[in-house]
């Protein structure tokens, strides 16, 4: 099950020449362009591992995409997404972020139903991947 | 090249606004370091899904048409920053010679591009050589403008480093340090200043080797991303290479900048006196070119650095004398008229002994 977060998740894969529009688009913007990564990609994960720290001055999309891809080296079988802060006042947040890598098989997810009091219906999503402990999800197949 | 010349920007249609963005000249100058085959290779599939497969994309010609190398050069801009360099810099002409003929190649380049005769990208990698003060610094910043005026460099911007921000303190906080500079220079020029202090030869677990073998590494890796100008002083360059071979080998353009001669440093003291709105009175000129011979002979004498020094002096003696004078009306001459006195009150006339050494060049009044 393909996961979909952030923006554009529902666009086929980008080229990495595609990804370096977008950074430079951010960068352009005056945002700050942090990689993070996961290997939990549960909807309410919102706080990845981050890969370094955010290139706050960075003002080419090349030094991204070298960083991305150092990333991918390392992480091949995770989550890998970039996102871009808003640091402006009144706003300061993320304003874009996008999922660059993500791994080969995407086991997906079950919805669990609970019977609780009152023939009410509690729902938990249940991620096949989080079986395995942290680290050896996604293995290569 | 190639890429920039097949696929203008903005002529094919794009999937949403944002992928349109300024200064991304198409998908093949698009940055794709490593991970070739998802990047350029596959880079028309997406966006260029609307246009005719088969057409030749436009701004491409065939084998009949002709091309006009002035309309390409006047598009370009470039002879504005060429005519600049001239104008600007006093004497240098085998620098000059070999920017002109960068600038050619690229501008040819660019032309063959139309004709989709493939040329691989040239290695832009430069070396800077010479004494202090002979315009390193200066040309790498017009080198920066120049790059970019072609469509070489995606952005006219200069990072200068040195060994402090290139080489870190303990083990492990190297790489990153580099790499964090790298990240920064992408897409413009790595000026790096005085590079041959990134390698110790007294001691061989110094950092600095680290540093050296990253940049190699990206020096060979993001040639489309990046122009590494290393500076520094000819002898101990010629050492650093000895030592780092590999270096010298991936630097395509070594340039030896040559010392002023007098006449050049003069030219030069009165561009520099123009910039600022005064003007040397013809005594003074005679005073200043003796000045420039003496202080040439002594030592620390740093070309055009030394001249700005001089004549900073002589701008602080200059209105010393006219405040001085007492006179209540000054015209706008007197305010940009430098005297013969206010150049022959230097120490350098008054010391018999022109060996002697000056404490530092910024006293040396």
């Amino acid at each position: 099950m393909r996961i979909t977060q952030g923006t554009f998740s529902y666009l086929p894969d980008f080229t990495d020449a595609e990804i370096a529009a977008q950074v430079q688009y951010s960068i352009d913007n005056g945002w700050a362009i942090a990689i993070e990564l996961t290997d939990d990609p549960h909807p309410r994960n919102v706080y990845w591992e981050m890969w370094g720290l955010p290139m706050f001055e960075v003002t080419d999309a090349a030094g991204v995409m070298h960083e991305v891809n150092r990333c991918r080296e390392a992480f091949p079988n995770q989550y890998v997404r970039v996102s871009a802060y808003d640091a402006t006042l009144g706003r300061q947040t993320t304003a874009l972020s996008f999922i660059v890598q993500r791994p080969a098989e995407e086991p997906g997810f079950r919805v669990e139903r609970q019977e609780s009091h009152d023939r009410q219906i509690r729902y938990t999503l249940y991620s096949y991947a989080a079986e395995q402990p942290h680290g050896e999800r996604y293995a290569r197949s | 090249m190639s890429g920039f010349a097949m696929v203008p920007p903005g002529t094919k249609p794009t999937r949403d606004g944002a992928s349109t963005v300024p200064g991304q000249a198409g998908p093949g100058s698009a940055p794709c370091t490593g991970n070739g085959g998802k990047g350029a290779g596959t880079g028309e599939g997406l966006g260029g899904a609307g246009t005719g497969t088969g057409e030749r994309p436009e701004g491409q010609l065939g084998d009949g048409e002709m091309v006009d190398l002035w309309a390409e050069r006047a598009a370009s801009d470039v002879d504005e920053v060429l005519g600049r360099l001239d104008r600007e810099l006093v004497g240098l002409v085998p620098i000059k010679t070999r920017v002109r003929e960068i600038a050619s190649l690229l501008l040819i380049d660019r032309l063959r591009g139309r004709y989709e005769l493939t040329s691989t990208r040239p290695s832009l990698h430069m070396c800077f050589t010479g004494a202090p003060g002979t315009g390193k610094t200066t040309v790498a910043l017009r080198m920066a403008e120049l790059l970019h005026k072609l469509g070489y460099l995606r952005r006219p911007t200069m990072v200068a480093v040195t060994r402090d921000d290139l080489v870190g303190q303990y083990i492990g906080h190297t790489a990153p340090k580099t790499r964090e500079v790298l990240k920064r220079a992408m897409g413009g020029v790595l000026f790096i200043d005085e590079a041959y202090y990134l390698y110790r030869q007294e001691n061989e677990r110094d950092y600095g080797q680290e540093t050296i073998e990253i940049l190699l590494q990206v020096m060979e890796n993001s040639r489309d991303d990046l122009v590494v100008i290393l500076a520094g002083y000819k002898d101990r360059m010629d050492t650093f290479f000895k030592s780092n071979p590999g270096m010298s080998s991936r630097i395509a353009h070594h340039m030896d900048f040559p010392s002023y001669s007098a006449e050049e440093l003069l030219g030069i003291g009165e561009l520099m006196l123009a910039e600022q709105g005064y003007y040397l009175a013809p005594e003074a000129e005679v005073a200043f070119a003796d000045y420039l011979r003496r202080r040439m002979l002594q030592p620390r004498f740093s070309n055009a650095r030394s001249v700005r020094n001089a004549l900073e002096r002589a701008r602080l003696r200059h209105a010393d004398r006219l405040v001085a004078s007492g006179a209540r009306q000054l015209s706008r001459d007197d305010l940009m008229r430098i005297e013969a006195d206010d150049i022959l009150r230097s120490r350098v006339f008054t010391d018999d002994d022109p060996t002697e050494v000056p404490p530092e060049d910024g006293a040396a009044a």
